[in-house]
């Protein structure tokens, strides 16, 4: 780890090489709209609404998996980053079914703020209207994949604090989607622990609990930060090494 | 030469439609036809959805009458969960029943049917309207606005909006009553009971005034469907079916509502998305039935709150020897009974205190595949039937709306008025206003009420006198 200088939106500062342009810039109060991450989760770079310019780079890069070198300059709010960050919403919006007034966690979306943070009116693409499935066979909760955005943050929980990896994703372009296990009903799946991290992870109503009506769910993610503090810092096993 | 008149679109209701009118060589009414040129298809679309969200997808149906629509599929819920909802519950959603009853009768009154009641079926088109009701009596204009905003504050106190509020579902309610909006709304009463007494005061002295002319508003024997209580009541959220005939006898009493499919059929035309059902004993078009405010009153043998109850005597009156009020124009009159009613209902309902409970929401899952709910809606009795897999998923829905059920009728109506109003070249303005005011005395929701995906081919055709058809064209 070294200490690096960089210049965000025109303002310098000295930050670790080892934390992520995202996290840098969070830690400075500079927001940089995200779907796919979420603190105490890996990242994955999918949903590209991090993206910020770099000079004398040619291409946008993600500022969730990008690292910082000496003497960069970053810029996070040119018109072209607007506009494309714009764009990445149209596109999810026409590209599933995402009917916000009568979905489980109007109000309490992910999507629907972003919607709002980036500004979208109205979108210019054709709806796709795709015929996507329900899976309702899980005891207590819901995967719907009309509103599914593919931020793989239910995968990503499953497999790195529940360890149970029951989610992945299967195909590839439009068709992708995330599945349970072998491509099997949730509710058939030997190895979810139905622990329902991922309900509570899920930026849109894609995975909800069952017996929640119109707008009534509201996705608390607190938990994560404890769990994953917890682990990493393991101070419930200090404090009982301390009492012995 | 054979002429067909059209109006569209139809003003002053909810939805689209247009009225067509066939005219033969002499200009004599041959036909008339109210066509719902909308298409709203929820019935296919929830397929496949969760039977917890029905509630919230289903009052979308209407901006007028969610709440019917949002109680409707709640109960159909509580069918599919098979559990009985706490006391609490069920007094509140009767209070948003009443509530909605008010605000929709209000609207259907004071702002789409009163400019032509008040200002004349003849008077100047751009003024017959609620702007031109508030230039000539701004008091009463005023006091309708008023009455319709109870009954949306009420709505918006339970359900925290005042339209599409998601607040009833499938075991019960969502949040309790705010007690601190209890004497707010007590304290408001007084005005609104006075208003609506007032409105029936106008309704009588319209009667005087059209005389001559309400017998051919809609004039005509059929079948009154609704519901009524154990003991033959006024009802509004709960009971059972009873069917009379247009001499007043009970043919039929007691249904239950849950198996309505076995009572009631619906049949396609052709010419409309809106579906026209019947009742079965007597087949299409035979068993033409009307629901709503007039069916109500006419069935019911009284109304539990004393004010109502005096008013429905004298509306008997209006039946004579027929034991029922056949006419449709007493629609109108019906429709401020019930205003009448849910007012002091609601008087009642706020000073009981089982409204003020905390238990409201019984818990469970899929007990049953399928399930029927049904209440009042201001414009008549609603049923959603729903069948869902043991998940929840949601594989097949029926929605019998009351604006449907008042399809036959209605083009009965306007065929009628039509008849007696247009006389070879004399087609008005005002000719046309009486024709569009039949259908406006049903309050007709068509956005509520075109639902299937049935076979709407488009279709025409041309016909000759004698009802040959010379030419067709189909896409």
């Amino acid at each position: 780890m070294a200490i690096v200088t960089l210049t965000i939106d025109g303002i310098q500062f000295s930050a670790k090489d080892d934390e992520s342009i995202l996290e840098i810039a969070k830690q400075n109060g500079i927001r940089i709209p995200t779907l796919c991450h979420l603190d105490g989760l890996s990242d994955v770079g999918a949903c590209r609404l991090c993206l910020v310019e770099i000079e004398g780079w040619n291409k946008l890069m993600p500022a969730c998996t990008t690292f910082p070198i000496e003497g960069m300059v970053i810029h996070t709010q040119t018109e072209k980053l607007k506009k494309y960050r714009r764009m990445i919403i149209e596109l999810l919006a026409s590209e599933g079914n995402h009917q916000c007034a009568v979905c489980v966690v109007n109000n309490h979306c992910e999507l629907q703020d972003l919607a709002y943070e980036v500004g979208l009116q109205y979108v210019r693409f054709p709806y796709l209207y795709p015929k996507k499935h329900v899976d309702a066979t899980h005891p207590k909760f819901i995967m719907d994949h009309n509103k599914c955005v593919l931020c793989t943050r239910c995968v990503r929980v499953c497999h790195e604090v529940e360890g149970a990896h029951t989610w992945d994703i299967a195909n590839r372009g439009i068709n992708c989607e995330i599945i349970s296990d072998l491509n099997q009903s949730w509710g058939s799946s030997p190895s979810c622990t139905s622990c329902g991290k991922c309900v509570l992870v899920c930026p849109t109503g894609a995975l909800i609990e069952k017996g929640e009506t119109i707008a009534e769910m509201e996705k608390k993610r607190d938990f994560l930060k404890y769990i994953v503090t917890a682990r990493q810092k393991r101070e419930w096993i200090l404090n009982m090494s301390d009492e012995e | 030469m054979n002429k067909t008149i059209t109006i569209s679109p139809v003003t002053r209701i909810e939805g689209h439609a247009k009225i067509t009118i066939h005219l033969d060589e002499n200009g004599t009414v041959q036909d008339a036809r109210l066509h719902v040129d909308e298409f709203r298809g929820f019935e296919k679309f929830c397929e496949g959805r969760l039977l917890w969200e029905m509630p919230g997808i289903t009052s979308r149906i209407c901006g007028i009458c969610p709440s019917s629509h949002l109680i409707s599929s709640a109960k159909a819920g509580d069918e599919i969960f098979a559990v009985e909802i706490p006391e609490t519950a069920e007094k509140l959603r009767r209070l948003l029943v009443l509530a909605q009853w008010v605000q929709s009768h209000a609207l259907s009154f004071f702002y789409l049917s009163s400019p032509d009641l008040l200002l004349g079926f003849d008077s100047d088109p751009s003024k017959r309207n609620i702007l031109g009701l508030i230039e000539k009596d701004k008091e009463l204009a005023r006091r309708g606005i008023r009455l319709r905003k109870f009954g949306q504050e009420i709505i918006e106190i339970l359900g925290g909006r005042r339209i599409h509020t998601p607040w009833a579902v499938p075991g019960g309610v969502r949040e309790p009553f705010d007690k601190s909006k209890k004497d707010h709304l007590l304290n408001w009463i007084p005005e609104v009971k006075e208003t609506a007494l007032m409105a029936l005061e106008i309704i009588k002295k319209v009667h005087q005034d059209l005389e001559k002319e309400i017998p051919s508003f809609g004039n005509f024997r059929s079948l009154f469907v609704g519901l009524v209580s154990t003991d033959g009541g006024l009802e509004y959220y709960d009971g059972t079916l009873r069917v009379m005939d247009g001499n007043g006898n009970i043919i039929a009493d007691h249904l239950d509502p849950r198996k309505y499919y076995e009572y009631f059929d619906e049949h396609t035309e052709n010419w409309s998305y809106l579906k026209f059902p019947f009742y079965k004993p007597l087949g299409y078009p035979k068993g033409m039935y009307r629901v709503g405010p007039l069916a109500r009153v006419n069935i019911c043998d009284y109304i539990e709150t004393p004010l109502a109850e005096k008013e429905r005597r004298e509306f008997k009156k209006i039946a004579a020897s027929d034991g029922v009020v056949n006419n449709s124009f007493y629609y109108h009159y019906a429709r401020l009974i019930e205003t009448l009613f849910a007012v002091e209902r609601i008087e009642v309902l706020l000073n009981d205190p089982a409204i003020l409970g905390d238990h409201i929401r019984a818990r469970a899952m899929i007990n049953r595949y399928e399930g029927v709910g049904c209440n009042e809606a201001p414009r008549g009795v609603l049923f959603h039937h729903y069948w869902v897999n043991k998940d929840g998923v949601l594989q097949k829905v029926n929605l019998l709306i009351a604006t449907g059920q008042n399809n036959l009728a209605m083009n009965r109506t306007i065929k009628q008025i039509a008849s007696s109003f247009i006389e070879g070249s004399n087609i008005s303005e005002g000719v046309l206003n009486r024709i569009e005011s039949g259908i406006r005395m049903y309050d007709p929701c068509l956005s509520c009420s075109t639902h299937a995906i049935g076979q709407m081919p488009l279709v025409i055709q041309f016909i000759d006198a004698n009802g040959n058809v010379v030419h067709e064209i189909r896409k």
